[in-house]
């Protein structure tokens, strides 16, 4: 909590942002390539009316991300898109209550 | 249809977009889901301006410690145990009766996390961002916040590696308090230079 009330407003925002500052902090990166590439993505945003709101700022993080992980050549865009349609199929063919999970994957 | 319903509701596009790179990254070994854990509720629970308003009081009350914060903000920052991403160099500046700080990030969002947690959605904002630098005083004012037309006013722009923590004044008649009675005088708003200490901290930021 901060004196605002929560700082993420959903789980994916804690989850993208953790997924960033334990990646830096293990050395897999510079803080300021990080910045680079979210301050671009930022002034995207900000040109296209985009640029307030923690779910704005989010989505610009996550973006960001996504962009490093290409450029570092961690996770390739390809890779990311296939691996999203397999969540989607997996949410898609899990009966109610069922815990989802990947094929072929524990 | 809704009423053959037999599958769970589908995430949001977003929400698939970070489980697939966070199930990818799991896999090489690149992400730990334990750490991960952690580091939220690092976030969420463990940092925060309370750490700041620690710092502020003892430089207040301690000129020795604050000579060292101004000399080097993040070793005096680390005697206190506030170290970690977000704070590989803090630079503090003090607030005097000539000069009054206030801090931006017209990049980002940088910001001294160790001190202050992550930053309020209005210092992330667009309308901060760009009017911070080029009319201070108006953005001040919209906090409340009125700096006299002889004292100097100086925004600091952070950046990935620059952080900056603004020692505000102390108010008028602290000086006998202790510590613990001066935290309650200084708000995260004070350590970024757009609201004075004692002045109280709204919940609506202005600049919005």
């Amino acid at each position: 909590m901060d004196e605002d009330g929560p700082v993420f407003d959903e789980p994916w925002q804690a989850q993208a942002f953790a997924m960033t500052v334990q990646m830096h902090e293990a050395g897999y990166f510079e803080w300021a390539e990080w910045a680079d590439i979210f301050g671009a993505e930022i002034e995207k945003a900000t040109r296209q009316g985009r640029g307030c709101g923690n779910s704005d700022y989010y989505m610009c993080w996550l973006s960001a991300f996504e962009k490093l992980m290409n450029e570092k050549q961690f996770v390739s865009e390809p890779e990311r898109n296939k691996r999203k349609q397999d969540w989607l199929d997996a949410h898609l063919h899990t009966p109610h209550g069922e815990p989802v999970m990947l094929k072929g994957r524990e | 249809m809704a009423h053959d319903h037999d599958h769970n509701d589908p995430p949001s596009d977003t929400v698939l977009r970070v489980k697939a790179l966070e199930s990818l990254l799991v896999e090489k070994g690149l992400v730990d889901p334990e750490t991960l854990d952690t580091l939220v509720d690092r976030f969420e629970n463990r940092i925060g301006p309370q750490n700041g308003k620690a710092v502020v009081a003892k430089a207040w009350r301690d000129p020795d410690y604050k000579a060292r914060l101004l000399e080097d903000g993040t070793k005096a920052v680390a005697e206190l145990g506030y170290s970690g991403a977000g704070g590989e160099t803090i630079v503090a500046v003090e607030n005097t009766d000539r000069v009054h700080n206030m801090v931006v990030c017209t990049l980002c969002s940088c910001y001294p996390w160790p001190v202050l947690g992550l930053p309020p959605v209005w210092y992330k904002s667009a309308p901060y961002r760009a009017r911070a630098v080029r009319e201070p005083r108006k953005v001040l004012e919209e906090f409340g916040t009125h700096i006299p037309a002889d004292v100097e006013v100086r925004v600091w722009d952070s950046t990935a590696e620059t952080r900056y923590l603004v020692i505000p004044k102390p108010p008028l008649g602290s000086e006998g308090m202790s510590e613990e009675q001066l935290k309650e005088l200084i708000s995260r708003d004070s350590m970024i230079g757009v609201r004075l200490a004692g002045a109280g901290q709204p919940n609506t930021g202005g600049a919005s």
